[in-house]
C-alpha cells in the first residue's frame, strides 16, 4: 500500500498514470452530467412552491459543493506540502486552486440568478452563507495571486500553503452557516437529519451531476497537476527524454 | 416544447444558469489545455536552444 503511493508520488510515475486516469474520469464525468442535466431539466416534476425555478439547483449545488471540496483538497494538499515537503502535494494544490475558484464564481452567479425571482434580490450582503462564499472566491483569488507573486516555486509553495491552512477556516463557515445564524439562503437539503429533503425523483439528477462534476473536476485537477509537474521538473532528465523523445 | 423553453416563467434564470455552468467547465478545460501546451513548447524551445548550443 504505502509502496504504491510512494511510487505514485513520484513526479514521472504520476505523470503517466494521470495521463490513463483522465480520459475515463472525463467521459463517465460527463455522461453522468448529460443523464443529470436531462432528467433534472425535463424529467423531474416542479416544485411546489418554487416551479421551474428550482431546476437551477442542479448547476447551483454541484457548483457550490465543489467550491468547497476544492478548497479542502487545496488546503489538505498544502498542509501534506508543508509539513512532509512533498512536491507533488504542493502540485495538486497549485492545481485545484483555478478550477475551485471557477467554480465557486458559478456557485456565486446561479445563486445570485437564483435569488433573484425567489428572494426579490441578486444579492445581500448582510447574509451569512453569501458573504462567506464570496470570502472563499477572494481566498482562491489571493492563493493564485501571492503564488504569481514569488518567483521562487520552494517560497511561492511554503507561503501559499500557509494562506490555504488559514483560509480553511472559512470551510465549516459556509457549511453551517445557515445552522448557525439567520440566512435568506435555505438549510441544507441533502446532508441533515431524517434524510434528503427532496422526492426521489428530484434527488437522483442532482446526485448523478453531484458525481458527475466531481468526475470532471478530478480529470481536469489532473490534468492541471500534470502541467505543474512538467513545469517543476523542466530540469530532469524524464522530461527532457519526455520532451526532445516526442519532439523528434 | 414551448413549455420546456419558458420553464413556467423561469426560462430567462434557468437557461442562463445552466448557460453559465457550460462556459465555465468550457473555461476550465480551455485554460488547462492552453497552460500545458504554452509550457511544453517552453520547455520544449529551451531544451532544443541547449541542445544547438551543446
Amino acid at each position: 500500500m504505502w509502496t504504491f503511493f510512494h511510487k505514485l508520488a513520484s513526479p514521472p510515475h504520476f505523470y503517466r498514470i494521470a495521463a490513463y486516469i483522465i480520459p475515463w474520469l472525463a467521459v463517465s464525468g460527463l455522461l453522468l452530467i448529460g443523464y443529470g442535466v436531462i432528467a433534472g431539466l425535463f424529467f423531474a416534476p416542479p416544485d411546489y412552491q418554487q416551479g421551474d425555478a428550482f431546476r437551477i439547483i442542479y448547476v447551483h449545488v454541484p457548483a457550490a459543493y465543489l467550491s468547497l471540496m476544492a478548497y479542502s483538497i487545496m488546503a489538505i494538499a498544502a498542509g501534506i506540502g508543508l509539513i512532509w515537503r512533498m512536491k507533488l502535494a504542493h502540485a495538486v494544490a497549485a492545481g485545484a486552486a483555478p478550477i475551485g475558484a471557477w467554480f465557486t464564481f458559478l456557485a456565486l452567479a446561479t445563486g445570485a440568478i437564483w435569488g433573484r425571482p425567489m428572494w426579490g434580490t441578486w444579492w445581500e450582503w448582510g447574509d451569512p452563507r453569501l458573504t462567506s462564499e464570496l470570502i472563499m472566491l477572494f481566498l482562491y483569488i489571493g492563493y493564485m495571486a501571492l503564488r504569481a507573486a514569488i518567483d521562487d516555486v520552494a517560497k511561492a509553495d511554503k507561503a501559499s500553503a500557509v494562506l490555504a491552512l488559514v483560509g480553511a477556516v472559512n470551510v465549516p463557515i459556509i457549511h453551517f452557516s445557515v445552522e448557525w445564524w439567520s440566512s435568506l439562503h435555505q438549510g441544507p437539503t441533502l446532508i441533515r437529519e431524517g434524510g434528503p429533503a427532496i422526492e426521489p425523483e428530484m434527488l437522483y439528477p442532482l446526485l448523478a451531476n453531484i458525481f458527475g462534476f466531481t468526475l470532471f473536476f478530478g480529470a481536469v485537477l489532473l490534468a492541471r497537476v500534470r502541467t505543474e509537474v512538467l513545469e517543476r521538473e523542466r530540469r530532469s532528465r524524464w522530461v527532457r527524454s519526455l520532451v526532445l523523445g516526442e519532439a523528434q | 416544447m414551448m413549455e420546456a423553453l419558458t420553464m413556467g416563467k423561469y426560462g430567462a434564470y434557468v437557461w442562463s444558469s445552466f448557460a453559465l455552468t457550460l462556459i465555465v467547465m468550457i473555461a476550465c478545460v480551455v485554460q488547462a489545455r492552453s497552460r500545458q501546451a504554452r509550457i511544453y513548447k517552453r520547455i520544449e524551445a529551451r531544451l532544443k536552444a541547449m541542445e544547438t548550443h551543446e
